[in-house]
């Protein structure tokens, strides 16, 4: 019986560990390993630390970062705060058929990938798109409007992206709240924003937590709806990735600038855990 | 008894099937081409595939994705790419990417010779050839010219008449093109690194000032094409095609060459290094060249190739416009890339980001 429940764990845990392995931490090794080396001739490389100063020292790229960081942040708070009341309907308010179809129309934007999603955007804001032609017609606007290619495009297509992966993990904990108690709020003499305060975000911080999380490296490394709802001032931290890799042949400083993400990334999530009092452990628990 | 030769003749059947299976797998094999779009097209693959029996893989991509990709397998995955001229010796030298070309199994009598040779000449790395033309073209201005008739040179991309609806890349092309219309002479400078420095730094400056002027940079060719045809770009930086295709939609949108000379790219066939069916990469060169095929490519491209005699067979309208857009002297002005010394891209890179930080 021993022998058999461990020959079943050897054989569950094994794709995960080739996967992981194979996948994410060779890969990684390798990463390191280039990042950690600068070129000094035509196909001559020694070992540095040349490529992390370059980061550090140029103020252009830590600019990128911070710039990258903190509308992510924007992104993910806005997120949160169209989601909840979304979510808090479905979980709550609404019941049966009505509950299904909701949680249905938040999914069907995803039936489509990201790039049809941006495009749509694109084709709504942009000077002779829909949203411009639309004012004109009304008489609020003399001529055509850009709404294309600055920051807040940038945000509204963030927020779009990811309005899914806050609300699932909302509508779970929220799902989880017994009714009751917040009959027993009010009975005690509850107003409503106190009830929300003192009962309800309490119990929902995992699923706030997590949608959080999510939704902040998502947005953190989303490469396609930054670059073309941005155009010229877009300016994301994964696009300087992608051209040190692929435009500049530069993998040193790539790999490099990979690394600087994945660390500066975790440590921006740690922060915030701290910052609000939260454990990664109650959040998955 | 008798079971038995019966199993022997069926093992010896089976065997003889094999190895004919064999066989053929060795004379007919897959050419994995990494290509740009419409330089493969559906008809000329389908040709190809009756006449010699091999079968073609086409990858569609570009000059950075092209090196990127050999790169990243030291040369393999592929049996035939096809990079511009200019971006084969800096990434050999560096990356050793490729192989080089056997000129004897290379009917050189269907190329045009001056063609032919520039590129021999460009991507000789140690003595070897590494790369034999295909396709040309050039870059320049696609210009609306019942609103942007001002603009002659990249120049005047910046200038008042045309602000916020002049769009252009945000790659090499675009500083090379820019440093010409300045007076500069960056191809001089490719050698020296300082000089090449000192000389982006002017245009860097240049296009930090150009800014406010642009509605956005574009990425990919259709994008560019729905800008212009919206209307909402009247002046972009762009290859020849991109404003030919233009001009069959709307007579007002055509291809200029920029005073200072569009910049003029051949596109080459080149061997990867780790390459597995040289024989049918050399079959489907000697094939595209032919003139007829070399035309049927051209339809569908919108470019020339380095095929002698292919432009007789080529569609009067495309011939037309050609004509339009290149005057004789407009020709003999094409300044053509020679190749990019490796490293190079790292200031150019430096230069791009910053003109995109850029306010």
């Amino acid at each position: 019986m021993r022998e058999g429940t461990r020959i079943g764990f050897i054989l569950l845990v094994t794709p995960l560990l080739l996967w992981l392995t194979l996948l994410i931490v060779i890969p990684h090794i390798d990463m390191l390993l280039i990042s950690l080396r600068e070129r000094v001739g035509v196909g001559e490389y020694q070992f540095s630390a040349a490529n992390y100063l370059t980061f550090l020292q140029e103020p252009l790229y830590l600019w990128t970062f911070l710039r990258t960081a903190v509308m992510s942040v924007t992104a993910t708070l806005i997120t949160l705060l169209v989601a909840f009341p979304v979510a808090y309907y479905i979980a709550k308010m609404a019941k049966g058929r009505v509950k299904s179809l909701l949680f249905l129309l938040c999914l069907v934007p995803f039936w489509v990938s990201e790039l049809v999603r941006t495009f749509g955007w694109m084709i709504l804001l942009r000077e002779t798109g829909i949203v411009s032609s639309l004012l004109q017609y009304l008489g609020l606007v003399d001529g055509p409007v850009e709404m294309l290619y600055n920051d807040a495009a940038i945000m509204t297509g963030l927020v779009y992206t990811s309005m899914l992966f806050m609300v699932v993990p909302l509508i779970t904990t929220l799902g989880s709240l017994d009714d009751a108690v917040i009959e027993a709020g009010y009975d005690l003499g509850g107003s409503g924003p106190s009830i929300l305060r003192e009962i309800i975000i309490p119990h929902a911080m995992p699923g706030i937590v997590s949608g959080c999380i999510v939704v902040f490296m998502l947005s953190l490394g989303n490469y396609l709806t930054p670059t073309m709802l941005g155009g010229k001032d877009s300016l994301w931290f994964t696009e300087l990735i992608y051209s040190q890799f692929i435009v500049r042949f530069n993998w040193e400083l790539g790999a490099a600038f990979g690394f600087v993400l994945l660390f500066l990334s975790s440590f921006i999530v740690w922060a915030m855990l701290r910052l609000t009092g939260q454990t990664l452990e109650k959040t998955m628990g | 008894m008798h079971l038995r030769s019966k199993k022997l003749k069926l093992v010896v059947s089976v065997a003889t099937f094999g190895l004919l299976g064999l066989t053929q797998a060795t004379s007919a094999d897959t050419l994995r081409l990494l290509t740009w779009g419409g330089y493969a097209p559906e008809n000329v693959v389908e040709m190809f595939e009756k006449e010699t029996g091999h079968t073609v893989e086409v990858t569609k991509s570009n000059n950075e994705e092209m090196i990127a990709k050999l790169r990243a397998t030291g040369g393999g995955g592929f049996d035939l790419a096809q990079p511009s001229q200019d971006r084969i010796a800096g990434p050999q030298a560096e990356f050793g990417i490729y192989k080089p070309i056997d000129l004897s199994k290379i009917d050189a009598s269907q190329f045009i010779t001056s063609m032919l040779e520039a590129t021999k000449g460009n991507t000789t790395v140690d003595g070897e050839v590494y790369g034999v033309p295909h396709v040309w073209g050039t870059s320049g201005l696609v210009l609306d010219t019942s609103k942007a008739a001002s603009v002659k040179d990249y120049t005047d991309l910046c200038s008042d008449d045309v602000a916020g609806k002049v769009s252009y890349r945000l790659k090499r092309p675009t500083l090379i093109g820019f440093a010409f219309a300045m007076g500069l002479d960056p191809f001089a400078a490719y050698g020296d690194e300082a000089a090449y420095t000192e000389l982006m730094e002017k245009v860097e400056a240049k296009l930090i000032e150009c800014k406010p002027n642009v509605k956005t940079y574009w990425g990919g060719g259709d994008e560019l094409m729905n800008l212009v045809r919206s209307g909402e770009v009247v002046a972009s930086m762009a290859w020849d095609t991109g404003g030919w295709k233009l001009n069959s939609d709307n007579p007002d949108i055509t291809f200029v060459a920029p005073a200072s000379g569009a910049l003029g790219w051949i596109d080459t066939f080149v061997l990867p290094a780790k390459g597995k069916a040289d024989d049918a990469a050399y079959a489907w060169i000697n094939f595209v060249m032919q003139p007829k095929v070399a035309a049927m490519i051209t339809d569908a491209a919108g470019n020339f190739t380095a095929s002698k005699g292919a432009d007789e067979f080529v569609a009067a309208d495309l011939k037309a416009r050609y004509q339009a857009s290149f005057p004789p002297e407009a020709v003999d002005n094409i300044k053509w890339y020679p190749p990019v010394p490796a490293g190079l891209e790292a200031i150019e890179g430096g230069v791009l980001d910053r003109v995109k930080a850029a306010n």
